[in-house]
């Protein structure tokens, strides 16, 4: 059915999609800045003003220093570890949590889910967690960035809202064939969950990449900071120290400037390349997220 | 799950009680074995620290521990309320929030109304990818990339100083900061945060379109008597959470972007309990000043989802 379309409505078309252009350019030209100037020549870099359309001039120096500072392997190895061995801990304890309440059957079942969703509304605060971290010794040890946050309860609701999708016929199926619990788990209800697994070690993943707080909270050691800690140090803290502890003399302080933009790209580069290959199973899991029970 | 135990034909016979439990574990052993990490890992993570928190209460030191610390009573929060950081702190806390509800919350609504405007698919997919894309950048990078871009030599005081303004270092004007929050919030999350948003609209049934093109309606009138009602009751349940956590601003961008001189307008409950407790070590009086947070917060999202009820069909619970 074809229905005439109001002029106004063609203006209005043609505005939405200046404005939609106009979000995309903001969006990304931040990182086109810094792409830019990541592999611009050092001097040309600080003579130039204003937005950046080109590299200005080019060098490859700057990431060639990047990798001179020990501590981008360090952290990057850290984060690697944290991410690997986190997200494993995440994701089992979350499945086992999110199928055992997810089962009608369990009398204590939504008493322990009140329980739980009960500390997404109220928490204790930052000061007794950090107290109890410390009685637990767990300051400057690697299992203060991975048990602590083992389990998101948002995540937990997210994979239990999941398991109450996969029918019960299934189920009831692999309990006659005389089946435990952890074997249907295994058998039957990760494998019908996949696509919300996936996701759920997505939020995972992308969240110890991106944590650096409770690294800041619980790791003094600095040969134990993740990448974020590490990023922190050089774009935030102390621009100065870097570009002295890297180079010394005056010619070379502008490479600094340029140093900073490679280690942005360096740490930033591999999530935004992974990220569109993963995007339909982000906004999916976003959808899930969203039903209501 | 309320059908199940309606259909369950267990009285409520008090002696019977004990045994229906025992039977239940028995029946259900694997499950019970699964959530012995999982309530163990909240009752430690969440719910010690909640226990925990009576160090507000007491004279906390280290050697004596929680236990053996005297009992001072209310003295942390007298001491809190009397202080000149208290009308500071609820003021930053708030306003921020407050703005942030004002524009940030607003924003990925509008975004998700318009591209679901968008005519052509792969345009619209670009769209999508490309504003998702700030979201999975580290708040680490970000808030490196604001400092850079908002010095007096950055490339937002190159493009001022083309139009003849004067060089002026963002980060250390007070009056700047929340702008720089809040317009940074906003564009690290509007396309993401519109998701939500886009999935409530496939919801709405294509007819009514067709009925309101058939009488004549222009685009603008469709968004506003259409769209805009169907993901009414996901902007409400979003505004409740929302409105939930306007005592809780995150801790982490704040102590990336403050510095002493913005303190004035920067520094928030969460930014002042990190400083105060973790860096100068005052235990007892941060845990009293969390705790005061803590309990507002809870009390905010359960009034505020208690008033959605009344006034739409929406809640939380």
């Amino acid at each position: 059915m074809k229905i005439k379309r109001k002029p106004q409505d063609a203006v209005f078309d043609f505005c939405n999609v200046a404005f939609m252009t106009v979000m995309m350019v903001v969006t990304l030209y931040p990182m086109l800045h810094v792409l830019f100037a990541s592999v611009s020549d050092a001097n040309a870099l600080q003579q130039h003003r204003g937005l950046l359309f080109a590299p200005t001039g080019f060098s490859l120096a700057a990431y060639g220093k990047v990798f001179e500072n020990p501590m981008i392997p360090v952290g990057y190895a850290n984060t690697l570890i944290y991410l690997f061995f986190g997200t494993l801990i995440n994701v089992v304890l979350t499945t086992l949590g999110a199928y055992a309440l997810s089962r009608p059957s369990l009398m204590l079942g939504k008493y322990i889910m009140f329980g739980i969703v009960f500390t997404m509304l109220f928490s204790g605060g930052m000061i007794p967690t950090y107290l109890l971290i410390r009685d637990l010794h767990m300051i400057n040890s690697r299992l203060a960035l991975m048990i602590p946050n083992a389990i998101s309860a948002w995540n937990l609701v997210i994979m239990r809202t999941a398991f109450r999708g996969v029918p019960p016929s299934m189920e009831e199926s692999a309990k006659i064939d005389g089946a435990n619990d952890f074997t249907i788990l295994l058998r039957i209800f990760v494998p019908l969950s996949l696509p919300v697994l996936s996701v759920i070690v997505l939020f995972y993943g992308v969240s110890h990449w991106n944590s650096w707080f409770n690294a800041m909270l619980y790791i003094r050691q600095r040969t134990l900071y993740p990448i974020q800690l590490v990023l922190r140090e050089i774009l935030l803290i102390s621009t100065a120290d870097m570009t002295t502890s890297v180079n010394t003399g005056d010619d070379k302080a502008n490479i600094g400037e340029t140093i900073k933009y490679a280690t942005v790209a360096v740490a930033t580069l591999p999530i935004l390349f992974v990220y569109p290959f993963l995007q339909k199973y982000f906004v999916k899991g976003i959808m899930v997220g969203a039903i209501k029970e | 799950m309320n059908a199940v135990q309606k259909a369950d034909p267990t009285s409520r016979n008090p002696k019977k009680e004990k045994n229906i439990f025992l039977r239940d574990v028995a029946r259900n052993k694997g499950l019970y074995l699964m959530l012995i990490p999982v309530v163990g890992y909240f009752v430690l993570f969440h719910y010690v620290p909640m226990y925990g928190a009576q160090i507000a209460f007491r004279d906390y030191s280290p050697l004596k521990g929680i236990w053996g610390s005297p009992w001072v009573g209310l003295k942390y929060f007298k001491e809190f309320f009397g202080s000149y950081y208290f009308a500071r702190l609820l003021r930053n806390t708030v306003l921020i929030n407050f703005y942030d509800i004002l524009f940030g919350f607003p924003a990925p609504v509008i975004m998700a109304i318009l591209m679901n405007e968008l005519k052509g698919k792969y345009f619209k997919r670009t769209v999508q990818t490309i504003t998702y894309l700030p979201h999975f950048i580290s708040l680490v990078v970000i808030c490196g990339l604001l400092t850079d871009f908002l010095a007096s030599d950055g490339v937002i005081n190159d493009i001022a100083a083309l139009f003849g303004g004067a060089r002026t270092s963002f980060l250390l004007e007070p009056g700047a900061f929340r702008t720089i929050y809040i317009g940074s919030e906003i564009w690290q999350s509007i396309g993401w945060n519109s998701i939500i948003y886009l999935a409530a609209l496939t919801n709405i049934s294509a007819e009514l379109y067709e009925a309101a093109r058939i009488d004549g309606a222009s685009r603008l009138r469709e968004m506003w008597s259409i769209t805009l009602p169907g993901i009414t009751p996901t902007i409400v349940i979003m505004l409740i959470m929302r409105v939930g956590k306007i005592m809780n601003v995150g801790a982490e961008k704040i102590i990336l972007l403050y510095n002493p001189s913005t303190y004035e307008t920067a520094d928030v409950i969460s930014s002042f309990v990190y400083r105060k407790g973790i860096l100068e070590a005052s235990f007892s009086y941060t845990t009293a000043i969390g705790l005061f947070n803590s309990v507002i917060s809870f009390v905010l999202v359960i009034a505020v989802n208690k008033i959605c009820n009344k006034l739409t069909d929406s809640s939380l619970w």
